[in-house]
């Protein structure tokens, strides 16, 4: 090389990126709307972007899912489009459940694991045609992605930031929708999706989401973010539409018996303790496992681990005596022996009831289900009040609506 | 006549660290130092004035917390100060950053490879898997594999019980990460040439290696074990330069009643019917110490303080082939003012932060041929940094230091010494590579300090200039490091101790070995150790 001259800045695309270090928290598409409504200002870091924790007053955010239509900027989850001859083949197996079943226009819910059978993420799987579809996570999977898809004819394109995302949950939200004038919405049963005209562009809404209420997805190309959001705004003014920030949805998640990647478990890519690592089985998620369905990765694993009786660990649903939230709370069995771990708690304003995720360590929460108990050690003026209260373990989910699977779905 | 409790010859970081722990256990200890100034390697010399230059080691992150608490370092004025990631300039006129934030670093990375940009959790991940086998290790003797003490059994029955905690993938990585090339290992997980250089720096600084060499990958994970407060991995400047590590080691040692010669050149060790029985310095005086401590490598121990007749020649031969090959040089300069480099957007944090301009491997490899060629390199690798920009205390205001180091640079130029003609051609291949990506650089050079392997060892004593005091290769670790059969910090010779970086835990500013050494003579001893603290857990 040449070492007199002097080399000059570059000025393609690439150079042009270079400016995102001033904006670590990017906003989301929806940005404008969310900041005029962020009267907290209290934001969080989702994945890079600046995410509400609270808009105007977290508590009554949360009886907007509940009592009307909340809606819940989803931007930041990281979206993967996936194209081509062989996706379907390609995604069964990838991902745990049977994509031979999924039927265009339907979503499920799915998980995938690396070779040991941990699970790397959870997820929903949306297959928009016969032969596209569109993985949302929490987490980053590119490269194990593109590995994967070595023989397949397949594409796989991270496409979070192309694509704004937006949740409207709630027992008004159909009835927000049909007012917006999405005609045929109502023929969305729960996990379907279709396609709808927007802006002269395409919205594709599917009947899902993280509440356990009735409520829709819709996902939109960035640049008509705004536009939709003022179509909702507007369409649902005189149906109570509020915005909330992502309290409100965890508490609504955890009525419903979601589990939340890296906060219910530890992802298998993050996972630095070797322990840490979790089997679907381990985790809630055994019934995605379809032994009949051919290989999928971590199969070999996972059937051995199951036959081998190697599993160790089992998520749970407790219903914790008396109202304090046993967040983090050590389980233990018989009042003194630890037997696991409370990873989120909440009193359940709907089920009127003390609940929790837990994970125990097998066989209890397994065969062994009765005498635990939760340690919950309450900061009260800068004292602990230390409480042993006792735990049942119970089916999920925590609450049952019927508005979520009415057909056709009801105006409230 | 007076003899010492205990000798330690050089005032390194180690020496000094060793001599404190000894001190405090209730010895009267002597630090003989051949320089009218302490520090070794671990110096902030004012040599233009106005400017204080780090000039030789030059940023801290392995150098023990448990040590600065023990021996009060922050009361002796010892303040770390955490830096931003870094950069590597490319060749197109663009470069990549790597950033403190999570998803700025993500970011920054999709420009070049949105995959590789998704790679850095999975890699990020087994680096520090891999890091928090190690790091227990730094801070305990190595077990003798052919002993069958009982201390040396239990010690290795303890890195047994550590292995086996491992997963048998994690084992298998272990096993190929300590030997394999960093440029083999990079390759697992990236795509794109400029990110696996950014990341290959790490695995040849101060090695006698390229990035395509087996071993590199072991050099990496030694840069990454260390720590600013905690934050595991982060590198510091000691404010005040790395002479403020040293300044408050003897100021800390000094308090405890320990005393100093500098001026105080080691000639050879004393030894009468097999044991250290004190030094004598190059004048010829005699001093006397009931046991004798060497900071010196391995090589300059035994190959010039001590006379061959005394050591078994198994060792002495393991001594003469042990690994200390020089390979970096380094270029101190004083700046009237911050130099501009055009691809850098003013407002970058890079500009605190190291910088580099070697954007491939193939590059760094292509430097590294001309090591082997025994020439300097035409293209070096540049590891550089301006402390300034977050330290006021090294250069009046608006003007700054720049602490560059240089590989590679080889022990001796085609076989002969190096003359001042080829010193000031290694500096100018310097300048002139920042020069390409900062126009106008040299018209803010106020002094310039050129140190290639020569200087190192004629002025810190380091054989050969070898950063480390010998490499950090699989074959000279742990229970190998220096030499097998002698990596407990005792030597053949009755009363001769060794502390310096050619021992276990190895180089890098990293204090461990000096304390280390200080236990074992302190058990020696059967002198109680309540003044060392343990390795601090890693959970």
């Amino acid at each position: 090389m040449n070492h007199h001259s002097t080399i000059e800045p570059s000025t393609d695309a690439r150079t042009l990126a270079q400016s995102h270090f001033r904006t670590p928290r990017l906003g989301t598409p929806f940005q404008p709307r969310i900041d005029a409504l962020g009267l907290q200002q209290d934001w969080y870091n989702w994945a890079g972007y600046r995410a509400p924790h609270s808009l105007w007053d977290e508590e009554l955010e949360y009886f907007a899912i509940r009592s009307q239509a909340a809606l819940f900027d989803i931007s930041p989850m990281t979206k993967y489009r996936i194209e081509g001859p062989d996706a379907e083949a390609y995604l069964d197996r990838v991902t745990l459940r049977d994509v031979t079943k999924l039927r265009p226009g339907r979503v499920h819910y799915t998980a995938w694991c690396d070779d040991e059978g941990f699970v790397l993420d959870d997820g929903t799987l949306f297959r928009l045609s016969p032969t596209r579809f569109r993985l949302c996570s929490q987490e980053r999977h590119l490269p194990w992605l593109l590995d994967s898809a070595i023989g397949y004819e397949v594409s796989v394109e991270e496409e979070t930031e192309a694509v704004a995302g937006l949740a409207l949950q709630g027992p008004t939200s159909f009835a927000v929708l049909r007012d917006a004038g999405f005609a045929g919405v109502e023929r969305l049963r729960v996990f379907d999706l279709a396609e709808f005209a927007h802006d002269g562009a395409t919205v594709t809404i599917s009947r899902t989401g993280f509440t356990g209420d009735l409520g829709y997805e819709l996902f939109v190309p960035a640049d008509k973010a705004l536009s939709l959001w003022d179509r909702l705004m507007a369409a649902g003014e005189l149906r109570g539409i509020r915005a909330i920030g992502y309290t409100a949805l965890n508490r609504a998640r955890l009525e419903a018996g979601l589990i939340v990647a890296n906060a219910d478990f530890t992802t298998a890519e993050h996972a630095i303790r070797a322990d840490r690592l979790r089997m679907p089985d381990e985790i809630g998620l055994g019934f995605m496992i379809d032994p009949e369905k051919g290989h999928f990765n971590g199969r070999r694993a996972i059937l051995e681990a199951r036959a081998k009786k190697k599993l160790r660990h089992v998520l749970v649903g407790l219903e914790i005596e008396g109202n304090i939230p046993a967040e983090h709370a050590i389980v233990y069995y018989k009042k003194s022996q630890e037997v696991g771990l409370v990873s989120a708690a909440i009193w359940s304003p709907m089920a009127k009831r003390n609940i929790a995720l837990a994970s125990l360590q097998r066989p209890y929460g397994d065969a062994i289900v009765d005498d635990l108990w939760v340690e919950i050690y309450a900061m009260r003026e800068l004292q602990y009040q230390k409480l042993m209260k006792k735990a049942k373990i119970v089916p999920r989910p925590f609450i049952k609506l019927d508005r979520r699977t009415a057909n056709p779905p009801a105006d409230f | 006549m007076k003899a010492w409790d205990a000798i330690v010859i050089g005032g390194g970081h180690n020496g000094l660290v060793n001599a404190c722990y000894l001190q405090r256990a209730g010895l009267d200890v002597l630090v003989v130092e051949k320089n009218d100034w302490v520090g070794g390697a671990a110096t902030s010399r004012e040599l233009t004035p106005g400017f204080l230059y780090s000039n030789c080691s030059y940023v801290c992150s392995l150098f023990r917390p448990e040590i600065m608490r023990d021996l009060e370092l922050p009361r002796f004025g010892l303040q770390v100060i955490s830096y931003e990631g870094g950069a590597v300039f490319t060749r197109d006129g663009d470069y990549l950053a790597n950033y403190r934030d999570h998803d700025a670093h993500r970011r920054e990375f999709a420009r070049f490879s949105r995959r590789d940009a998704e790679a850095y959790d999975r890699y990020s991940r087994d680096v520090t898997r891999q890091c928090r086998f190690i790091q227990p290790l730094l801070m305990r003797t190595a077990p003798d594999p052919t002993s069958f003490r009982p201390r040396d059994l239990g010690e290795l029955l303890y890195l047994g019980r550590k292995f086996a905690g491992l997963t048998a993938e994690e084992m298998a990585l272990t096993l190929r990460f300590w030997t394999m090339s960093i440029s083999d290992f990079l390759d697992e997980y990236f795509e794109t040439d400029v990110i696996k250089a950014n990341f290959a720096l790490s695995g040849i600084i101060g090695t006698a290696l390229g990035p395509m060499s087996p071993g590199t990958a072991y050099v990496l994970l030694h840069h990454y074990m260390g720590e600013v407060d905690g934050s595991v991995g982060a590198w510091g400047y000691a404010r005040g330069g790395m002479g403020a590590v040293t300044k408050a080691l003897a100021a800390s040692f000094r308090a405890s009643g320990g005393t100093i010669r500098t001026g105080a050149e080691v000639d050879h060790v004393l030894i009468r019917n097999g044991k250290a029985r004190g030094v004598v310095l190059s004048g010829g005086e005699e001093v006397y110490g009931k046991l004798v401590v060497s900071n010196a490598d391995v090589k300059r121990t035994f190959l010039k303080l001590v006379e061959e007749k005394e050591l078994p020649d198994i060792f002495l031969r393991r001594v003469r082939n042990f690994k200390i090959r020089g390979s970096s040089g380094k270029v101190n300069i004083a700046l009237d003012s911050l130099p501009e480099f055009p691809a850098l957007p003013k407002d970058s944090p890079v500009y605190r932060a190291d910088m580099h301009f070697t954007d491939s491997i193939e590059r760094m490899e292509r430097a590294y041929d001309d090591w082997k060629a025994g020439r300097w390199s035409a293209d070096p690798f540049l590891d550089m940094m301006i402390p300034t920009t977050l330290d006021p205390t090294m250069a009046p205001p608006g003007k700054h230091f720049m602490s560059c180091f240089v590989q590679y640079a080889p022990p001796k130029i085609n076989g002969r010494d190096w003359t001042d003609a080829d010193r000031d051609g290694f500096a100018e291949s310097v300048i002139s590579q920042i020069a390409q990506y900062s126009p106008g650089f040299r018209d803010r050079i106020v002094h310039m300090e050129v140190r290639t392997p020569r200087e190192i060892e004629a002025e810190v004593g380091l054989t050969e200039g070898n950063i480390f005091q010998g490499e950090l290769t699989f074959d000279q670790l742990l229970f190998n490091r220096p030499v097998p059969g002698y990596a407990q910090y005792r030597s053949p010779l009755s009363g001769l101790y060794m502390c310096g970086s050619s021992t276990h835990p190895g180089g890098g500013v990293m204090g461990a070995p000096g304390r280390n050494a200080a236990a074992e003579i302190l058990r020696d001893l059967a002198k109680p150790t309540p003044h060392m603290s343990p390795a601090h857990d890693v959970i």
